[in-house]
């Protein structure tokens, strides 16, 4: 029984499926003690992620950025970074994708590719910067990343103030022109026929209500790839050596210097292709000037602790996460409460999942009790059959 | 119980996780004696002697201290049973003088609670000149040799009234010659009534010091023996220790030196304050030669390895491999030129903890040809890579490619490292420290294959602190003190006392 116990608790996945329960459960009492029944809020929740097939697409769909940043921080964390920049780095996406959308003319299929380049080039720059302070000035990434955060979005108000970037009468800048658009079918789906085949077709037609874009497929390249070039070339293997025991890697003749500024250079172009994939892809095709951060960098964070920092699971983790946001918001339509409990719900779970190192704790904590026990019996015996012996 | 016995300890087991540490080990020292507690690395000397001293608590036993018992759950109750520890690694204020050490948890007062230092140091005199360990009560720990603070650590337990001194591997940090100053105050000790345990794996000193030794083997008692009997030498110890036959001196044949390969001229380095370390070393190793570098840690061994493993840069001099500069080049430059280093500290510079056996065998050579083209890793080439080597160096256990390194014991640890720098055939290999923290077994094979690389005609340098190894393995032997060379050796010609004059700063006639 208890050898069952320390067995399951050893697996890294059964772990994370404990800390989800974990999780509701902690979420179920939050939403008790809040007022709500949680069977009827967890129903709820549940019936938002997935009564429609619409409900799944625009889970996918809020996934991309999530899984983008989620993916950058996995990447510099593998590599030895701590990257609160995400956040910062997705916005220099974000205004990269709306100026080059709309200022820059260029036929289609070419204009989304050049503006995703432009995205990775600034991103990158604006990450390695944090990269380059760190070898240079010995900056700690994590001081300069957050400070590079408020530049960025502080980068994006005043570009938006320029006189004649603001639509007017707006806070916002022009739409991107169609021509960047990354979005699937959104012309066809106007005309008659896109419009008979989406409501003859319950389930396909229901995907293609929501904003089905080519970020969608490009994550999932993406994902790979950044797991491909972490695990099977050299570069790869320099970036995990140095992440893993930098003074090792030195020791091996790997530069330190060199693999910081390049794992921050991919980090903020992998985060600001999450914007960039945003504004093209989906309906917010524009900036809009910022009071605080949108918080796509911060949910990546935990997309990425979710998934142990690998970057084949930050695709799971950014699904999960995703859906949780997205059905949460059902508990707040259908029963009216309001998203802080969902976020404390929502928070309290990613929690529970942060605490999966401890599970192998508990297991090993559990074969030393039972160990010990099984001696101190064998002891006993010993001692039994020499006082039967005397 | 027998109260000649100034400790006892009844059948004591102790848990570690899932590990057992200590296996019903039974420990008996008589009153007035030095006893010696002799096991290789992780038999569980250190272990024993913690419960002792109430660091750790027994799973299992008794503890009689003078014929009672004795319930010590943490080191203040030790202290009050008259029990004194000394550690391998010193706990000392550094910028504290030696009396305010001393002094320290116990201070003495005048009225209105004033330190009253002079009884202190008066008592530290007394105590000292007894024992034959005198210091200068005011002078900070920081500018005192690593001996005088061995001897803050024994007085400082004589003042709070130790009658029984737990000394742990008391001997690792000393040259020969204050190791026999440590033997005379141990012996003055016990004449004044105290009792001293030693922990120890050095045969030697046992032999020449204590009257009792006890063995343990993997957390097992092995036997009590008393070391005036005859029959108990060297050789009966280690065989008790390690359980079967061991060869303690390695036999190679004669060296057979050809031209020098490597040279060391006027090196300056400093460390990371800013202080010289290095000064104006130079040295030199020839094809087939295994040149030792004996002296006592601290002396700049450190920043000598640091700069000719290009970690740090040299403020002056030239290092040259076979006559091509190599100093202040990146660290991948110096393993260009067929330099390959065996680490001091395996776990931050030798390995990746996590990494699997074929990343780490591959780790300073992933961009070779053999192992990746351009850009993609050859992950066939480099598990076929881990296999060879695990088979040629038998790495346990033997199917280990892809566990993690870090669940390797120490000396598989050692063992893909040195397979790792042996395979790249370097015209230097140099090994720092490459036995600290082995079982004998493995020190073995460190030896040998040491020996067998300098018998291919390759050039080998040797660091160790440890003067048997240095003894036994090189060829010829190089004393180091205060950053520089101060003496050339041929080791089938000098003696252990003569280089530990020399490592101490001394002269020789």
């Amino acid at each position: 029984m208890i050898d069952k116990i320390i067995e399951i608790l050893k697996k890294p996945i059964s772990a994370i499926i404990i800390a989800l329960i974990v999780g509701f459960l902690v979420g179920f009492f939050v939403l008790l003690i809040a007022g709500y029944n949680p069977f009827e809020a967890y129903g709820a929740m549940i019936g938002g992620m997935f009564d429609r097939p619409k409900y799944i697409s625009q889970i996918i769909i809020n996934a991309v950025p999530i899984i983008m940043t989620g993916l950058s921080v996995a990447f510099a964390y593998r590599s030895g970074l701590f990257n609160i920049g995400a956040e910062g780095q997705y916005i220099i996406g974000t205004i990269t994708a709306a100026m080059l959308g709309y200022y820059l003319h260029l036929p289609i299929i070419i204009h989304p590719i050049v503006i995703l380049i432009a995205a990775c080039f600034f991103g990158g720059v604006f990450g390695a910067i944090a990269g380059w302070l760190k070898v240079k000035y010995g900056t700690n990434e994590v001081v300069s990343t957050i400070m590079l955060n408020w530049i960025a979005l502080y980068l994006n108000n005043t570009i938006l103030s320029i006189p004649g970037v603001q639509k007017g009468g707006t806070q916002a800048s022009y739409d991107i022109l169609p021509s960047a658009s990354m979005r699937l079918f959104s012309q066809w789906k106007t005309t008659p026929e896109g419009l008979s085949f989406i409501n003859s077709h319950p389930i396909l037609g229901d995907f293609l209500r929501t904003d089905i874009h080519i970020g969608i497929i490009l994550t999932l390249i993406f994902v790979f790839a950044t797991w491909f070039f972490l695990m099977r070339t050299t570069k790869g293997f320099e970036l995990r050596s140095v992440g893993a025991n930098p003074s090792a890697a030195e020791f091996a003749g790997i530069s330190i210097k060199k693999n910081t500024v390049f794992a921050m250079f991919i980090a903020g172009a992998l985060a600001a292709l999450g914007g960039a994939f945003q504004v093209l892809g989906t309906s917010n095709s524009r900036i809009v000037v910022l009071s605080i951060t949108e918080g796509f960098g911060w949910d990546g964070l935990s997309v990425a602790l979710l998934a142990n920092n690998n970057p084949l699971a930050t695709l799971l983790s950014g699904w999960l996460f995703s859906g949780l946001k997205f059905g949460g918001g059902s508990i707040q339509s259908s029963m009216g409460a309001p998203s802080e409990i969902i976020n404390i719900m929502i928070g309290a779970i990613v929690f529970c999942v942060a605490l999966v190192a401890m599970f192998p704790m508990i297991a090993t904590k559990l074969s030393a009790m039972k160990m010990k026990k099984e001696w101190q019996a064998k002891q006993d015996d010993k001692l039994a059959s020499k006082g039967a012996a005397k | 119980m027998d109260e000649n016995y100034a400790v006892s300890m009844k059948s004591i087991s102790k848990f570690f996780g899932t590990f057992k540490a200590l296996n019903g080990v039974n420990l008996n020292v008589r009153k007035k004696t030095i006893h010696a507690l002799l096991g290789e690395n992780g038999a569980g000397k250190s272990t024993l002697m913690n419960i002792l001293y109430g660091l750790y608590e027994a799973d299992e036993g008794e503890i009689y201290l003078d014929g009672k018992l004795a319930y010590i759950k943490n080191p203040n109750v030790a202290i009050k049973y008259g029990i004194g520890m000394v550690h391998q690694h010193f706990m000392l204020v550094e910028n504290f003088t030696i009396a305010q050490n001393i002094m320290l948890g116990k201070e003495s007062v005048k009225a209105f609670d004033v330190i009253d230092t002079a009884v202190v140091k008066e008592k530290i005199k007394e105590l000292g000149e007894k024992y034959g360990m005198i210091v200068d009560g005011d002078a900070k720990i920081c500018d005192v040799s690593v001996s005088t603070q061995q001897k803050v650590e024994i007085l400082k337990s004589l003042y709070r009234g130790a009658q029984t001194l737990i000394l742990d591997e008391p001997t690792a940090v000393l040259t020969p010659n204050e190791i026999d100053e440590l033997i005379d105050t141990m012996h003055k000790l016990t004449q004044d009534g105290k009792t001293v345990i030693i922990i120890t794996h050095k045969l030697k000193e046992i032999i020449k010091s204590a009257d009792y030794c006890t063995i343990i083997r993997r957390g097992n008692y092995i036997d009590t023996v008393d070391v005036k009997d005859k029959g108990v030498d060297e050789y009966s110890l280690a065989k008790m220790m390690v359980g079967r036959d061991v060869s303690l001196h390695i036999s190679k044949t004669p060296a057979q030196p050809k031209e020098r390969v490597f040279e060391i001229c006027d090196l300056w380095v400093k460390d990371s304050r800013g202080i010289d370390r290095v000064k104006n070393l130079s040295l030199n190793v020839r094809a087939g030669e295994i040149l030792g570098i004996a002296g006592i840690d601290g002396n700049g061994q450190s920043e000598l390895i640091e700069a000719l493993t290009g970690l740090t840069k040299a403020d002056g001099g030239k290092i040259l491999i076979k006559g091509k500069q190599v100093q202040n080049t990146p660290p991948h430059n110096i393993r260009a030129n067929s330099i390959a280093t065996i680490p001091e500290d395996r776990h931050k510079y030798g390995l990746v903890l996590d990494f699997d056996i074929c990343e780490n065998l591959i780790l300073e050579k992933y961009a070779a040809p053999k192992f990746a083209d351009r850009l993609l890793l050859k992950l066939k080439n480099i598990f076929d890579n881990a296999k060879t080597l695990i088979h040629k160096f038998d790495i346990r256990p033997a199917d280990c490619e892809h566990s993690l390194a870090r669940s390797l014991s120490g000396g598989n640890q050692q063992k893909v490292v040195i397979a790792r720098e042996i395979e790249n055939d370097p015209v230097l290999l140099v090994a720092v420290q490459p036995t600290r923290g082995l079982d004998v077994g493995a020190i073995e094979f460190v030896h040998k294959s040491l020996i067998a690389q300098r018998d291919k005609g390759k050039a080998v340098l040797l660091v160790s602190f440890e003067l048997d190894e240095i003894l036994d393995v090189s060829d010829r032997i190089n004393v180091i003190y205060d950053g520089k060379i101060v003496g050339d050796l041929d080791p089938s010609k000098t003696n252990e006392n003569e280089v530990g004059l020399l490592m101490a700063g001394g002269s020789v006639k």
